[in-house]
C-alpha cells in the first residue's frame, strides 16, 4: 500500500510516543550515557517521533537503591535529549510519592514540555498535585494507570476521570506486566472512552511478555486509543516494550497514519540502537511468569539480582511477588521475599537431610 | 511514689486517629485526658469521646481556652493548616503542644532517638514538637541505630502501606511525605542525606505496613556493632510500638563503584498497629499515635512540673 493509499484510508491518526530512553533505561540497568541519549533521540525526531520520553526507568528521582543509581543524572539526559532535537517534544515520567514537584521543575527548566505522572491503577489522586503543578508550568501532560490489568474497566475509567479533572490530558492504559489480552485492553480502553469523551486522550502502553505489544496497541487504537508507547527493538522493563519500528510499520501497513517515517524507524532500531545496547530483553521463563502472573515488569532485574545473592531461582521470587499483590515501586520486597524463600529452601534442605539420616 | 496530680490533655482533632490516641492515653492513665474538640456538633468521634468519658465539644479551640482549667499538653490531629493558626494561641496560654500534622511548627522528635533533647522547655515557654510522618517514625530509629555506629552518608527509605489507611490529607499532598521524612532521616536520623519513597498498595485483605532501610556504610564499617545497635532500637521502639519487629537480620552488601564505594546495610520492617481504634494494618496510622502518646506523655510530665505557676499563667492570659 502507497501513503497515496494510506491517506485515503480516512483513518484517524495515532500518536506513537517513544519511551526508549526511559522505559528502556531499566533493561540497561540505568546506564545510559550523554551521548548514548543524543544518539537515540536524534535519531528517533528524525524519523518523525512526536515525543521522547526520557528519565530514569521509575521516573524523576527514580535513581536510589531500591531502584539503581543512574549512570548520569536523568535531568542531564532530559537536558542532552532537549538539545539533540529539533521538533520532538521531551516527555518526562514522574511517580507521586518517589518524584515530587520540585524535580518537575528541574525537569521542565532542563528542557522537558510533557509531564507523564503514573500511579497505580487505583491510586490516581495521588496525582492531582502533580498535574496542577505542570499545568501551570504550562506543559503537555499524560497519566500513567499502571498495572492496568489488575482493575476492572469501570472503576479504572473512573481513576481516569480524577486524572483528567487535575488536568491530565491523555491517560493511558498501562499493562505494566504485560498481562493483558486483547479482550482486557479493548474493554478497559473503550471504558476509558466513553467517560472522558472530549475531555482527554486515551493510551496505550504495551509489554511483550506474552508476546501481546504489537497486538494490544492495534486492538488499543480500535476500541479508540490515539496515543501508543513504543521502544525501539522493545528495550525496556522485563519482557521488553512493543517494538516502535514494528508498530509503526504495523499501522502503516493498516493505513493508520502516525506520521513516522518508517525507514527512518527501522534504522533507528538498526543502525543507532543495536550497536549501544549489549543485551535485549527477551521473553524468558521470568518474563512469562510475569505475564502471567501480572508481575510489575522492572522488577525483572532486581529478581535476577537477588536470585543470585540468596541462591533461589527468580521465577520463583516473582511468582511469590506476584501472589503477595506488590506493586510498582516495591523492588524492596524482592529482597525480602528472596530472604523468605532461602530460609524455606534451607529448612527443606535440613529437613531432608534428617529423613535421609 | 509521685502524688502531684496527672497532667491534664486534650486532643484537637476527633478523627480516627485523634480517637486511637484517646484508647492509647486512657489505657496509659499518665495523663489526665479531659477534652476532645472538634468542630463538627454532629462528629462521631466527639460521641466515641464522650462514651469514653471525656468531654467533648463542637467549639473548636476557642472553646478550649476558654476552659476554667486548660490543659497543659495538647494533641493536635487536625490538619497542617490548622496546627499553624493554634500553634501560637497554645504557646501563649502555655499549653505544650504535641504536633501529629504536617505543619511542623516545633522541632522533629522521634521518641526512641531524640525526645530527651526537646523535654526541658527553655525560658518558660510553652514547647511544641512534631511526630514527623508515619514512615519516620518507624524508620528514623533505624538509621539513627546505625548512624550511632559508623557514619551514614546516604539513607533511604521505603514506606509501603495499604491504600485505605492514607487518608485524603495525604494523597493530596503526597510531596510532604517524600520532603518532610527525607529531611528528617537527616535531621533525626543522622544521615549526610536522606531519600524517602512511599508505595500506597491496594492489595486486600489490606496488607500491613511495611517499611525498608537502606543505609549507605563505609567498606570498614563494624557489621557486628550495627546489626547488635539495630536490634537493641528495635526493642527500644517496642517499648511503645509493641507490633514493631525486624523481618529478618539487617542484611549486608558488599562495597560497590556505582555506590561510591561504600557498602549497604538494609533492615526489613513489619509494623503491625495495636488495633486500639485503627485496624491492626495501619501500622503507619498505630505508630503514629503511639509515638505521639509516648512523647505527649512525657512532655506533659516536664513541662506540667516545670512551667510557671498554673493560676499565674491564666491571669496572665486573661490580661491579654
Amino acid at each position: 500500500m502507497t501513503s497515496a493509499n494510506i491517506a485515503s484510508t480516512g483513518n484517524p491518526p495515532v500518536r506513537i510516543i517513544d519511551t526508549t530512553l526511559r522505559d528502556g533505561s531499566h533493561a540497561v540497568s540505568h546506564s545510559f550515557t550523554v551521548q548514548q541519549v543524543r544518539d537515540i533521540s536524534k535519531a528517533l525526531d528524525h524519523a518523525g517521533v512526536p515525543i521522547i520520553e526520557v528519565t530514569h526507568g521509575d521516573g524523576l528521582a527514580g535513581s536510589s537503591f531500591n531502584y539503581g543509581f543512574s549512570a548520569v543524572r536523568d535531568i542531564d539526559l532530559v537536558a542532552a535529549a532537549a538539545e539533540a532535537v529539533t521538533d520532538a517534544k521531551i516527555a518526562v515520567l514522574l511517580l507521586p510519592g518517589l518524584g515530587t514537584v520540585h524535580d518537575l521543575r528541574e525537569a521542565h527548566a532542563a528542557g522537558a514540555g510533557m509531564a507523564r505522572v503514573a500511579t497505580h491503577s487505583t491510586e490516581a489522586d495521588v496525582s492531582v498535585q502533580h498535574f496542577g503543578a505542570a499545568r501551570d508550568l504550562g506543559m503537555e501532560t499524560a497519566g500513567f494507570l499502571m498495572l492496568s490489568h489488575r482493575t476492572e474497566p469501570a472503576r479504572l475509567a473512573k481513576q481516569a476521570r480524577t486524572m483528567a479533572d487535575a488536568g491530565c490530558q491523555c491517560v493511558y492504559v498501562v499493562d505494566s506486566a504485560g498481562a493483558l489480552l486483547p479482550d482486557g485492553v479493548r474493554t478497559r480502553v473503550d471504558a476509558l472512552v466513553q467517560e472522558l469523551g472530549d475531555d482527554a486522550m486515551v493510551g496505550f502502553h504495551g509489554h511483550q511478555n506474552l508476546s501481546m505489544g504489537v497486538a494490544n496497541s492495534v486492538e488499543a487504537y480500535r476500541a479508540g486509543a490515539r496515543s501508543i508507547d513504543g521502544t525501539l527493538r522493545a528495550l525496556g522493563a522485563g519482557a521488553g516494550n512493543t517494538p516502535t519500528e514494528v508498530l509503526v510499520t504495523v499501522l502503516d501497513a493498516m493505513g493508520i497514519p502516525t506520521g513516522v517515517d518508517v525507514e527512518a524507524a527501522l534504522a533507528a532500531a538498526e543502525e543507532v540502537l543495536a550497536p549501544i545496547v549489549r543485551r535485549m530483553p527477551v521473553m524468558d521463563r521470568s518474563s512469562i511468569v510475569q505475564g502471567r502472573y501480572g508481575v510489575y515488569n522492572s522488577f525483572l532485574l532486581h529478581a535476577e539480582r537477588a536470585a543470585d545473592r540468596y541462591g533461589v531461582p527468580a521465577y520463583q521470587i516473582l511468582r511469590r511477588v506476584g501472589e503477595a499483590g506488590y506493586v510498582g515501586g516495591q523492588e524492596d520486597m524482592i529482597i525480602d521475599v528472596a530472604i523468605e524463600l532461602a530460609g524455606l529452601q534451607r529448612q527443606a534442605g535440613e529437613h531432608n537431610e534428617r529423613v535421609s539420616a | 511514689m509521685d502524688h502531684r496530680p496527672r497532667p491534664i490533655a486534650a486532643i484537637v482533632g476527633p478523627g480516627n486517629i485523634g480517637t486511637d490516641l484517646l484508647i492509647k492515653l486512657q489505657r496509659s492513665g499518665t495523663l489526665d485526658v479531659r477534652y476532645m474538640i472538634g468542630v463538627d456538633p454532629a462528629s462521631d468521634g466527639l460521641r466515641r469521646a464522650r462514651e469514653l468519658g471525656v468531654e467533648a465539644s463542637a467549639g473548636g479551640v476557642d472553646w478550649l481556652l476558654d476552659q476554667e482549667v486548660v490543659p497543659d499538653v495538647v494533641f493536635e490531629a487536625t490538619s497542617a493548616k490548622a496546627h499553624d493558626a493554634n500553634a501560637p494561641r497554645y504557646r501563649e496560654a502555655g499549653i505544650a503542644a504535641v504536633d501529629l500534622t504536617p505543619a511542623a511548627v516545633g522541632p522533629f522528635v522521634c521518641p526512641a532517638v531524640n525526645l530527651d533533647e526537646h523535654l526541658d522547655a527553655g525560658g518558660g515557654t510553652a514547647p511544641n514538637i512534631n511526630m514527623i510522618t508515619c514512615g519516620g517514625q518507624a524508620t528514623i530509629p533505624i538509621v539513627s541505630a546505625v548512624s550511632r555506629v559508623t557514619p551514614v552518608p546516604y539513607a533511604e527509605i521505603v514506606a509501603s502501606i495499604s491504600s485505605r489507611s492514607a487518608g485524603p490529607g495525604t494523597r493530596a499532598n503526597i510531596d510532604e511525605f517524600t520532603e518532610t521524612t527525607s529531611h528528617a532521616l537527616q535531621a533525626v536520623g543522622g544521615a549526610a542525606r536522606g531519600k524517602a519513597i512511599i508505595i500506597l498498595n491496594p492489595v486486600e485483605p489490606p496488607m500491613v505496613m511495611r517499611d525498608t532501610v537502606f543505609a549507605a556504610i563505609g567498606p570498614d564499617a563494624d557489621r557486628e556493632a550495627i546489626t547488635e545497635s539495630v536490634h537493641r532500637m528495635v526493642a527500644e521502639v517496642q517499648q511503645y510500638v509493641p507490633g514493631y519487629r525486624l523481618k529478618s537480620e539487617p542484611q549486608f552488601d558488599e562495597p560497590r563503584p556505582d555506590w561510591d564505594g561504600n557498602g549497604r546495610v538494609a533492615v526489613f520492617l513489619e509494623v503491625t498497629g495495636n488495633g486500639d481504634y485503627l485496624p491492626p494494618w495501619a501500622g503507619n496510622l498505630d505508630i503514629m499515635t503511639a509515638a505521639a502518646a509516648r512523647a505527649g506523655e512525657q512532655l506533659a510530665l516536664a513541662w506540667a512540673h516545670t512551667k510557671p505557676d498554673a493560676t499565674n499563667q491564666k491571669v496572665q492570659v486573661a490580661a491579654k
